[in-house]
């Protein structure tokens, strides 16, 4: 093994080792964190570039069409065409606009779909932020993500981009009800509001998730994750039959392109909230399965880890591209008679079911909330 | 030493928030800044350690009351001249305001330096200790009558709020779900069978 190595890779590891042991213990966390919070930016960034190519593809292959094929093999360089040429173009402001807010409205959506990451659990040991408040946190940052649409409305002063605000903002604060109602649900079930025991109480395969006993709240929660995210069939903030691009209508350049990343982080977020929530996480579904074990490759299979999650997170950004390509746009007060009269009662009472049930000890229901 | 450095950077931050909420000629712009207040003050509090009150803080105030402060701010045709006026005429007002809570802080200050509160500032928490967690084990059983009070006193005021502005105007076209939903084709529809039309 140690043949493999070449000597100067070992003779730079050691001294970078040599460095690091030398630093103050404040110093070596830092450095320990900022490295792991880049790791998770930069794999979320990848994501999000990748899923607006496997969206085209998925799109288009379900209308019989090819989908992008030309930048790179298999189209695989479209992202990257993409963001460079939104990079290259110029940024427009009007001139009746707000400047600060205009130009910082943006960065307001993007930044809390990022920041939600800090206590989210890729497996069992990787988490930046190990808070006992995570699910509150994560609540709270998702609802402050409004702010960058409404703004943007706002600040660029044109009544197209105001009517989308409005439609967000409306739609946002009904659906975030339901959203919170949902998690006191799963909180109810798990226990805590760290996101890390969330999942370890979840852990023992398909039967332990909470998709099961919490099934009516899973599905408000992902449909109030839809709907938070604006996209289709939801997507109304835009509405471009009736109010051409909706909040970004003269958004160009770099700014359109920070809309567009945080519409998709927040989808990536969306979909790993809600596998951490009913999925499992990164547990994996056929833990207990021993015999799987005895297959040298399959062993990966009943391990928990990272590659569950990304599994699990991959199969709902899938059903997102899956309901844009179905589903026409709802109309406004059909989305707030879903937000208002359905979801919300839906979830009151299914928190009440699922109280007597837990307290009763009755079938599915009996093992949570211990 | 990091602890006040933060500390001060945050209180000065709020503090100039604070100013940008009363002196911002557009009303939007004082709505943003008090958006900033109070991410400040939440910031403050997890300095302090009180976790859950700093993000119960940003997600009930930042999260949904300030949006609908900027629902409703945006909507308005704001007369920023006559605004102007009012903030001359209440000034006397609230430079008082703002003189009794100097006062009453001074002395807070004066009392601890005396020694009379007895306490020496926060001890810190054990470890292990989650302020949600005692929160809620106090909430639910010593204060469980004043907590239920609070939610139905809050039920109130919501079903309040709505009977008081709901109007039913006469004469709106509303859909019936339900009946669209039970529609059946034979209800919309009629197969009329008739002959093929004669050739002119």
């Amino acid at each position: 093994m140690a043949d493999l190595v070449p000597q100067f890779l070992v003779n730079w590891v050691d001294w970078g080792m040599g460095i690091f042991n030398s630093l103050p213990a404040w110093l070596q966390y830092l450095t320990i964190t900022t490295w792991k919070i880049l790791f998770v930016m930069i794999a979320v960034i990848l994501i999000v570039a990748f899923s607006t190519y496997f969206e085209r593809k998925v799109i288009g292959s379900m209308q019989a069409r090819v989908g992008p094929n030309r930048v790179g093999p298999l189209g695989l360089g479209q992202p990257f065409a993409d963001v460079i040429k939104l990079l290259i173009k110029e940024v427009v402001v009007p001139s009746q606009s707000s400047k600060f807010l205009f130009v910082i409205a943006p960065l307001l959506s993007l930044t809390p779909a990022l920041a939600a990451w800090a206590v989210i659990p890729l497996n069992d040991w990787y988490v930046i932020a190990d808070i006992n408040a995570g699910l509150l946190y994560v609540l709270a940052l998702t609802s402050v993500g409004v702010y960058g649409v409404i703004l943007a409305g706002w600040a660029t002063n044109s009544k197209y981009a105001l009517l989308g605000a409005m439609r967000s903002a409306a739609q946002i604060v009904a659906y975030e009800i339901a959203m919170g109602f949902a998690l006191v649900g799963v909180l109810m079930a798990g226990g805590s509001l760290n996101l890390g025991e969330i999942v370890m109480a979840q852990e023992g395969g398909v039967s332990h998730w909470f998709l099961i006993p919490l099934l009516p709240l899973f599905v408000v929660y992902w449909v109030s994750g839809v709907a938070e995210t604006n996209r289709a069939p939801f997507d109304v903030a835009e509405g471009e039959s009736e109010i051409v691009a909706g909040f970004h209508v003269e958004y160009s350049g770099v700014a359109f392109a920070v809309f567009f990343l945080a519409e998709y982080a927040n989808m990536v977020l969306i979909s790993t909230l809600t596998a951490i929530f009913f999925l499992g996480g990164w547990a994996s579904p056929f833990e207990g399965w021993t015999f799987l074990n005895d297959i040298p490759w399959l062993a990966w299979l009943t391990a928990g880890g990272l590659h569950w999650l990304f599994t699990k997170m991959c199969m709902f950004m899938y059903t997102f591209f899956w309901f844009r390509a179905t589903f026409p746009r709802y109309r406004y007060d059909q989305i707030m008679r879903l937000g208002w009269k359905i979801f919300i009662p839906v979830t009151i009472i299914w928190i009440g079911v699922e109280g007597v049930m837990a307290w009763f000890q009755v079938g599915p229901w009996s093992g949570l909330g211990a | 030493m990091l602890h006040s450095i933060l500390f001060y950077v945050f209180a000065v931050a709020m503090l100039g928030a604070a100013m940008g909420v009363v002196f911002s000629r557009n009303p939007v712009h004082s709505v943003m800044f008090l958006v900033l207040t109070f991410f400040q003050s939440a910031l403050l509090w997890i300095l302090a350690e009180a976790e859950f009150l700093a993000i119960v803080l940003v997600l009930v105030y930042v999260g949904a009351v300030m949006v609908l402060f900027l629902f409703v701010v945006m909507m308005l045709d704001v007369n920023i001249e006559a605004a102007k006026r009012g903030l001359t005429r209440y000034s006397f007002l609230g430079i008082g305001i703002a003189l009794v809570m100097a006062i009453e802080l001074v002395q807070l200050i004066w009392l601890r330096s005396q020694g009379a509160a007895g306490t020496g500032g926060f001890a810190p928490t054990p470890e292990g200790y989650s302020n949600t967690e005692a929160l809620g084990a106090v909430l639910y059983t010593e204060h469980a009558y004043a907590f239920e009070i609070a939610a139905v006193i809050l039920l109130l005021a919501i079903v309040a709020a709505i009977t008081l502005t709901m109007r039913k105007r006469p004469g709106i076209k509303v859909q019936n779900i339900a009946a669209q939903v039970a529609v059946r084709a034979k209800d919309r529809l009629r197969v009329v069978k008739m002959d093929a039309e004669k050739k002119q």
